[in-house]
């Protein structure tokens, strides 16, 4: 059913690819993302896959190749970091109004300046607004089976939107971790054919693709339309999360939770953070410190209600940001969300922001721990002593 | 078995990251869980580099530095005096150094008292086995033996393969005699 | 694909195909941009040559040809850009205002 392999997550991602077995795959490199495309190359050069590989002079030329190849009617696939991704800023929003279901796999990286080649989402939280699906992988096992699920998401007949994969540069990229592959043939069944609806290469049925609007044209109403698919998209990820969970044994949904049931403060969180965050708590919660984890998967489309649920019954929601929103001391972009969408809580928790590893710095187990501590004794004294953290800051 | 978490000190050029990525892939063939990874930055020849490793038994769930190491190992012994080898090491843990140095000496000049120290001439070895200056396969071999989780001929064998698919089977056959060798002659104190 | 788009303007936001993709090729004619026009190129047959210069330029290809012929102008989708009677080397095409020609 699969075999286990000692593997770089760069690696467990060109194997998806290599599964998947796009029709089209144009990408520029740029650092950590670089070994994906790399060793994707290599497979298309061993005859491994179909992919027509289009190599191109930068990432913006990169979408718009993806988006002519998806109009066209291709499976088509890219991938890229900080800088490059940032790059394809116009061309992101193209892909997700023309309604292409390409899937991007994000290697998150910070953006410049000061130059810094490491982790963090800053990346991938500027390109929220623009009507891509966002998934969060803890690890690189968690991103090969978005990467995989990720094409079911996108090309979904209610969906229809672009999806961005997200893993962590470096700590997840370009780690040697214990992987699952699972084996070609069930993960083709997985995936499918695929039948776009109006390939432009369809020549008996010519359509016009990416016509002028106008002022009193339908730009409007394409808008609301995307939205509404993304709000379909929160079913859709639901159930072919469920679907891969009958067919390889591994559920999953828009979150996970650790230890909520009987949790007094609830920790949410993005990407390889969730991981040590959940040791901590592990090790807190034997020193009877009931603490839970919420590990986000899905960003966007953004689960506002569905969180609201869970959330209000915690006395202290702890919001971890791995990117600043530059609101002017008022928290991350993650805990931005949490804390609109607590606003329709009958209940509301006490909330506290915890801004850390920017720029790749560590966030370390002692750090955790301090962040964790401080969550707690915010919940044993019903006060949060301060809104927004800085964990590992020189002060 | 907790997670035993090692910390490698060297220098960029001298293939201690390819040995870690070596060990996951050993402790793989033993069906333990690992991770391997460098501290990431500019590929410097000659400059003090860092990686490591995390093995169990049980999935690893944490992603971050080795902070507080199991064991250290110190792949050139220039670096002994260069850096701080032995920050945040466990009060059990214990340091791996690639010397023929006398080991009470060793402690000595760097305030390992009470400390478990090993020690093995990677770099002697390598010369006399390879042929230069490579001490991360015999350092490697000195490393498995301390650790006690794969038994020396799986690890022999694997190196052996290794070597062989990327190089050819001179190499591999004169890595697993550096490897072996190692494995038999580190010293401890 | 044809495709009833009569009362495309009161479509709500979900009846369009995704994307605003048009499955409808070619529809454009349905778009009476003649009515756009305010001065009218009337053709004079008797001066025509034939040359079709004004075939070449129109921008609309409002100038209808039957048998290598210019048979007539397009009204429905002539913009009155006056393109054609600037080329034509025999001054068959003349603009006169649209308002006095509609009466």
């Amino acid at each position: 059913m699969s075999k286990t392999m000692a593997i770089v997550g760069t690696d467990a991602i060109a194997e998806a690819m290599r599964q998947i077995d796009p029709e089209v795959v144009a990408a520029y490199p740029i650092t950590p993302q670089t070994a994906i495309v790399e060793k994707f190359s290599e497979y298309v050069a061993d005859g491994l896959v179909n992919t027509q590989m289009v190599k191109v002079e930068s990432e913006h030329s990169a979408m718009s190749a993806c988006v002519g190849a998806a109009a066209a009617g291709g499976r088509v696939m890219t991938a890229t970091s900080s800088q490059g991704l940032a790059l394809m800023w116009e061309i992101l929003y193209v892909a997700s109004g023309l309604r292409l279901p390409i899937v991007l796999v994000n290697v998150n990286r910070t953006l410049s300046a000061p130059i810094n080649i490491h982790c963090d989402h800053s990346d991938s939280m500027g390109a929220r607004d623009a009507s891509w699906i966002q998934i969060y992988s803890e690890n690189a096992q968690e991103a090969y089976h978005n990467v995989l699920q990720a094409v079911r998401i996108a090309e979904h007949p209610e969906v229809r939107l672009p999806v961005m994969v997200n893993l962590d540069g470096f700590i997840i990229s370009h780690a040697v971790d214990r992987i699952d592959i699972l084996d070609d043939a069930p993960v083709r069944e997985f995936i499918g054919e695929y039948s776009p609806a109006y390939p432009l290469l369809d020549v008996a049925n010519p359509v016009s693709v990416g016509m002028f609007d106008g002022l009193y044209g339908y730009f409007f109403e394409a808008k609301r339309a995307q939205e509404a698919s993304m709000e379909k998209a929160m079913y859709v990820i639901q159930q072919v999360g469920e679907e891969f969970g009958q067919r390889f044994g591994r559920p999953y949904g828009l979150w996970e939770e650790y230890g909520l049931e009987d949790a007094r403060a609830c920790v949410v969180a993005l990407n390889s953070a969730c991981g040590t965050i959940r040791t901590v708590i592990e090790a807190m919660r034997q020193e009877g410190k009931k603490i839970g984890l919420l590990k986000l998967r899905v960003f966007r489309p953004w689960p506002g209600q569905e969180l609201v649920r869970v959330l209000q019954h915690f006395p202290v929601v702890a919001v971890f940001d791995r990117a600043l929103a530059f609101k002017g001391g008022h928290g991350g972009p993650l805990y931005t969300e949490v804390a609109a969408s607590l606003y329709e809580a009958e209940k509301r928790p006490l909330l506290a922001n915890y801004v850390y590893g920017l720029g790749g710095r560590d966030l370390s187990v002692s750090m955790v721990r301090q962040a964790l501590e401080e969550i707690w004794q915010a919940a044993e004294a019903g006060r949060v002593a301060s809104r927004v953290n800085y964990l590992g800051l020189r002060e | 078995m907790a997670i035993v978490e090692i910390r490698w000190h060297a220098r960029g050029g001298q293939g201690a990251v390819t040995a870690a990525k070596l060990l996951a892939e050993m402790a793989l063939q033993q069906d333990l869980y690992f991770q391997a990874f460098p501290e990431y930055g500019p590929e410097r020849m000659g400059a003090p580099i860092q990686c490591f490793n995390r093995l169990s038994t049980e999935p690893i769930n944490i992603y971050c530095s080795v902070d507080n190491p199991h064991l250290v190992v110190v792949v050139d012994p220039s670096l002994l005096g260069a850096v701080d080898f032995a920050a945040g090491l466990v009060p059990d843990g214990s340091v791996l150094v690639n010397t023929g140095e006398d080991l009470g000496h060793l402690q000595q000049r760097f305030d390992l008292a009470g400390r478990k120290v090993y020690a093995v001439n990677a770099s002697g070895i390598s010369l006399e086995t390879v042929g230069r200056a490579m001490p991360n396969t015999p350092i490697l071999g000195a490393l498995v033996k301390i650790l006690g989780l794969i038994p020396l001929e799986k690890a022999a064998a694997y190196l052996h393969d290794y070597f062989n698919e990327h190089f050819n089977a001179d190499l591999a056959a004169k890595n697993v005699q550096a490897f072996e060798r190692a494995y038999g002659e580190v010293r401890s104190a | 694909m044809k495709w009833d788009i009569d009362d495309v303007q009161k479509w709500p936001w979900h009846k369009h195909p995704p994307g605003l993709v048009n499955p409808d090729t070619g529809n454009s004619v349905q778009f009476n941009t003649g009515s756009w026009r305010s001065r009218r190129p009337a053709l004079d047959l008797d001066k025509c040559s034939q040359c079709l210069v004004c075939y070449i330029y129109c921008p609309e290809t409002s100038i209808q040809v039957q048998d290598r012929k210019v048979t007539g102008i397009d009204y429905d989708h002539c913009k009155g850009c006056g393109i054609c009677a600037e080329e034509c080397p025999r001054q068959a095409i003349a603009l006169e205002d649209e308002a006095v020609q509609a009466g």
